[in-house]
């Protein structure tokens, strides 16, 4: 037997040492914040707010007078990912509320593993199946010269958001109390009324928050919009564009980018830009959820 | 009227049948595709062979070996942080402020594009640590974005254990410490282990974070340290499939790479589906 004092000394210790791990996830999050907000506040040293938030043209490597406005992307990735979420919210909630309301523990635990899956595909096969697969069929059925366009991103990003969706939006379904089914079903009604009346407006606040949980997924997605949707830096016009969203805007330009330049420190704006999208799609889900929670 | 509803019931479940075999027609759709296209180009020889006439011909060794490097880096950052963490945070009985504070930070930091997860590794390990574009850059920054995984994960298997096996500990006279050490985390190995195995998996397959942290174009030798750059299967492929000169030809060998890629994240995914079905069978607290 070690003596009393070690024994207290390593738990501690060891207290101390589980304290700053957790920690380190909050200054991961506060670190990210502030090396976007460091770098991208150096870019309007040389580029005006006005024309970084209100100017609809990014070409920082004009020659003469480059210009510096995120507007054309931020249209993009919004066109991306409302035709992704058009597609993705029918069918996953669809299948959340068969996951949850039709299916047998077998089928459940089944499909369940299937959405896991599905979500542990890399998105850069996502993509390439995009440039393969997706692309060309889109050509075909369309009469576009080509399929590398925003509907082609919005189908890929549909299916990368699935996963997400349907396990928050299961999630709220299965918390809606038995009581209210069963209410529903001694007035008489079948199980499709119950689930069209009383169980799907009683988790639409859970539903909610899953679609916006999917749509911060989508919007910050980047291998599967570099790949797919052509990249074409300007204000798209409709699906069959050819688009290039904000991630796919660093990813493309980072590299190219020489440090230090306002192009260098502008792709970390746009970066911050995204990071507070997505920060507060987390933060209003997160509220939607907490405050319309079922206690058993 | 009542005729009506049936049918309308009627239509509303096959809607419900519908969307759910949809969800499981693009994964099987999705794996098809990959294996099939990749069948006939993949063999030891693809894997096991360097890129030969400016990547047009040849196999995927390199990227094969920088992949697995740059996992392992991951690992040994993410695996014991988030250890740490996830039990600071599954292990106590009581909530605080900053316990919340915490969580808060990690389902947050869960809903970060991994572009920015790259935006940081620049900025932070490449740039500001003087780490370069390497591996060791990239699989830090790859560890990043594995952690909030991993620490809700661990935090889940902890909570699964019952209160009255630590309890029964605590009564004995063991300090928190050893009751976790020797009680608690030996119960809870099996879901943290399913939950690392899937973060990893995750953490194999992305490709935007090590874009500018280290992943190279073309190698003709294997990163001899962590401090050298390296090729990656996902970077490769984005490679092979969109910014090769070539692209026409080297579609086989980039359906080859997709094919090696999604088998050893999927691998991996399987491995944690492996664990967590002996745990179910074997413990029933």
């Amino acid at each position: 037997m070690r003596s009393r004092l070690v024994r207290q000394i390593e738990d501690r210790l060891m207290g101390w040492v589980f304290r700053a791990a957790g920690m380190m996830a909050v200054t991961v999050l506060l670190g990210i914040f502030a090396m976007l907000v460091y770098n991208g506040a150096s870019a309007f040293r040389t580029i005006p707010w006005v024309e970084f938030f209100s100017g609809a043209e990014w070409r920082p490597s004009a020659y003469g007078r480059p210009s510096y406005g995120i507007g054309a992307m931020v249209v993009s990735t919004w066109l991306v990912t409302s035709g992704a979420m058009m597609l993705s919210i029918p069918l996953g909630i669809g299948a959340a509320a068969y996951l949850s309301e039709v299916a047998s523990p077998g089928v459940r635990s089944l499909l369940k593993s299937g959405v896991e899956l599905l979500a542990g595909v890399p998105s850069v096969v996502v993509g390439f199946l995009g440039i393969v697969w997706v692309g060309p069929w889109l050509a075909r059925v369309t009469g576009q010269s080509n399929g590398l366009n925003a509907l082609n991103g919005s189908i890929l990003l549909a299916v990368m958001s699935l996963p997400t969706l349907i396990s928050v939006a299961e999630d709220a379904i299965r918390s809606v109390p038995r009581h209210f089914k069963e209410a529903a079903y001694a007035l008489g009604a079948d199980r499709w009324t119950t689930l069209l009346r009383v169980t799907l407006p009683a988790a639409l606040p859970g539903l909610v928050a899953a679609v916006i949980l999917g749509t911060g997924r989508a919007v910050g997605e980047t291998m599967t919009v570099l790949m797919a949707t052509g990249n074409a830096a300007a204000l798209p016009g409709g699906f069959f564009d050819s688009v290039r969203t904000m991630a796919a805007t660093i990813a493309i330009e980072l590299g190219e980018a020489p440090y230090g330049t306002p192009h260098y420190h502008g792709l970390f704006a746009v970066g911050g830009v995204l990071f507070l999208m997505t920060l507060s799609f987390n933060l209003l889900a997160e509220r939607i959820a907490a405050r319309f929670r079922y206690r058993a | 009227m009542k005729r009506w509803r049936k049918y309308a019931a009627c239509l509303g479940c096959s809607y419900l049948y519908l969307s759910a075999g949809l969800v499981l027609v693009f994964l099987g759709g999705i794996l098809w595709v990959v294996c099939y296209s990749g069948a006939s180009v993949v063999d030891m020889e693809f894997i096991r062979s360097y890129p030969r006439l400016g990547m047009t011909a040849g196999g995927i060794f390199p990227a094969v070996v920088g992949t697995v490097w740059v996992t392992m880096v991951t690992a040994l950052f993410a695996v014991p942080v988030g250890l740490a963490a996830g039990i600071y945070l599954g292990d106590r009985l009581r909530e605080n402020r900053l316990n919340s504070l915490v969580r808060a930070s990690i389902r947050n930091l869960a809903g970060v594009p991994s572009i920015l997860y790259g935006l940081f590794g620049v900025a932070i390990f490449v740039r500001g640590m003087g780490a370069g574009a390497s591996v060791l850059a990239a699989g830090l920054t790859l560890g990043l974005l594995t952690l909030p995984y991993i620490i809700t994960t661990t935090e889940e298997a902890l909570k699964q254990v019952p209160a009255s096996m630590r309890e029964g500990s605590l009564a004995l006279g063991a300090t928190d410490w050893e009751t976790l050490a020797r009680v608690v985390l030996p119960a809870a190995a099996p879901g943290i282990l399913t939950g690392v195995l899937l973060g990893l998996s995750r953490a194999a397959g992305e490709t935007t974070p090590i874009l500018f942290t280290g992943a190279a174009f073309y190698l003709r030798y294997l990163p001899g340290s962590v401090f050298d750059e390296f090729m990656a299967l996902p970077y490769h492929l984005f490679i092979l499939s969109t910014q090769h000169h070539a692209i026409d030809t080297v579609r086989p060998l980039a359906e080859g790479t997709a094919l090696v890629l999604l088998g050893f994240v999927l691998l991996l995914h399987l491995l944690a589906v492996l664990v967590r079905y002996r745990y179910r069978r074997h413990h029933h607290f």
